[in-house]
């Protein structure tokens, strides 16, 4: 009987070789798109982005796991914390449209952002709402993040399990 | 919006739609949409939709390639007559 965790690290380095190539380029490119996420869900006035950003963001894992394979994606953002943050998200947004009628006495409608009196401690009138959709994007951006990386890494995730599975079989 | 531009990009999504139902390797047939999708989205931004034509390229080039692709590595490469 084979230790089952020697067994799969010894599988995995005979099957794929990291190229040096794609390790390197992944290493440089994914630190700007992921700063391309983030400048494309906040980066600009106004509303909206938050869904691409998230889709450019979880590229950013999706690019990570073809370079340095499952495990290793695994190990960076494990099971757990998909679950944590893809809920995380939705009560980002969910709170903030509680925090409308909660602040303005159960006047104003859910998601009014405008009641919410953050502008006065600003003090620019013009900016009234643009605060709240900051908060409101980033949490749709980290929901849409977590469930693409979560449906990519089970995809990707079951098949290396299986052929690991038969391996061991036939090994044995 | 340039007419000529639209015409040439439209027939050239029609072409790769057919060719993507048509063809037998299934890999073919994901670089194929991956295609349409990146064509479709140049349409997109040309005709002054960047919004739409972006989310086209992230969701439609990118992510859905990338889960045809994990989805193809658990099944067979060629479609069977």
């Amino acid at each position: 009987m084979r230790v089952r965790g020697k067994g799969k690290e010894h599988g995995q380095e005979q099957k794929h070789k990291r190229d040096v190539i794609v390790t390197t380029i992944a290493r440089l490119m994914i630190p700007f798109i992921q700063m391309y996420a983030l400048y494309v869900m906040v980066g600009t006035e106004g509303a909206g982005g938050g869904f691409q950003g998230g889709v450019v963001f979880a590229a950013s894992f999706v690019l990570f796991v073809t370079a340095f394979g499952i495990t290793r994606g695994r190990r960076r953002l494990p099971e757990s914390w998909n679950a944590a943050l893809s809920s995380l998200g939705l009560y980002f947004y969910a709170g903030i449209g509680l925090l409308c009628i909660i602040l303005s006495l159960f006047s104003a409608q859910y998601l009014n952002y405008g009641a919410l009196p953050l502008w006065e401690i600003i003090g620019r009138p013009e900016t009234r709402g643009l605060m709240i959709t900051f908060v409101v994007e980033v949490g749709i951006a980290i929901t849409v993040m977590a469930v693409f990386t979560s449906i990519f890494f089970d995809l990707a995730w079951k098949g290396e399990e299986d052929k690991e599975d038969n391996k061991e079989e036939g090994g044995e | 919006m340039i007419i000529p531009l639209d015409l040439i990009a439209l027939f050239f999504l029609v072409v790769i739609a057919l060719a993507a139902i048509t063809v037998r390797d299934l890999l073919a047939a994901i670089v194929l949409l991956s295609a349409y999708s990146f064509i479709i989205a140049t349409v997109w931004v040309e005709m002054h939709a960047v919004d739409v034509g972006f989310t086209e390229a992230a969701v439609g080039a990118g992510a859905t390639t990338a889960f045809l692709i994990a989805t193809l590595a658990r099944t067979r490469r060629w479609e069977k007559r």
